[in-house]
């Protein structure tokens, strides 16, 4: 059994929001994972963003567990931004080898709340346009009949 | 000098607090203090991963040199190969393989003393800019 993270997952319209106060233990990180999936679950959230501004560092293990967690995320149609990491963190991530490869950032909430609206607009229009292909595709086929 | 002893997995978060605080007090700058944080919490991980338990000395560097040493003592399984340990990417479990190659490029100078079956040492450093 897992411990509870204290680190509230609180819901704003349709995203997430996790601000990452403190620094995790290894299976507080895990936790707090399993914990933004299942939040994403139950809410149907679109887009996370966890804000990592006071974290002081990020080593392998934590990067790999925000890494992951982006991965899990969008496989549950969710996109995770990680926003406000500090220059110091950034620097050292590159040199451990670790380039948070495949995740999006951002400087700020703000920022990174512009870049979950942007992406949820493409996919409504992305959507939009499959659909009203399938219904040109459907009225071809009954024009041919 | 400071010793944090590592037996569980709350440990690796003292030993890295610590060693981020004594870089900050010997006048290092943020991006070093991070340097030598994220170097000192892979290779605790390490002893928790593979010795179960061990010790974090953390002092300052006695020598000519001036800056930090922090040294990373178990009597763990040791190291088999230790050229293929510190290959990127290359990891007896499951962990990332980043933990001693990435340690190595965060700091001055790394030394690893292992015998398979009787421990290991690994000792880093980083110096101030003279």
């Amino acid at each position: 059994m897992l411990e509870n993270t204290p680190i509230p997952i609180l819901k704003l319209k349709d995203f997430l929001l996790v601000s990452i106060q403190i620094d995790l233990h290894d299976r507080m990180a895990q936790q707090l994972q399993q914990d933004i999936l299942e939040r994403i679950s139950q809410t149907q959230a679109k887009g996370v963003l966890i804000d990592i501004s006071a974290l002081e560092m990020v080593d392998s293990f934590m990067g790999r567990t925000l890494a992951d967690t982006a991965r899990m995320a969008s496989t549950l149609d969710a996109e995770i931004v990680i926003v406000g990491m500090q220059p110091a963190v950034a620097i050292t991530l590159v040199e451990l080898g670790l380039p948070l490869g495949g995740v999006r950032t951002a400087i700020n909430l703000d920022e990174g709340y512009e870049l979950l609206q942007e992406s949820l607009k493409e996919k409504a229009s992305e959507k939009q346009g499959i659909e009203e292909e399938s219904e040109e595709e459907e009225a071809d086929d009954s024009g041919s009949d | 000098m400071i010793v944090v002893p590592i037996k569980e997995e709350s440990d690796i978060v003292h030993a890295r607090a610590a060693a981020k605080d004594v870089a900050r007090k010997l006048g290092f700058g943020l991006v070093d203090q991070t340097r030598i944080s994220t170097a000192v919490s892979e290779l605790a991980r390490n002893i928790y991963l593979y010795a179960g338990e061990g010790e974090v000395h953390i002092e300052e560097h006695p020598d000519s040199h001036r800056g930090i040493r922090v040294t990373f003592i178990d009597n763990g399984p040791g190291i088999d190969d230790v050229e293929l340990a510190l290959k990127d990417g290359w990891s007896s479990t499951k962990a990332m393989g980043k933990g001693l190659p990435g340690a190595k490029r965060l700091t001055d100078h790394m030394e690893i003393n292992t015998q398979p079956g009787h421990g290991t040492t690994v000792t880093i450093e980083k110096w101030l800019a003279q």
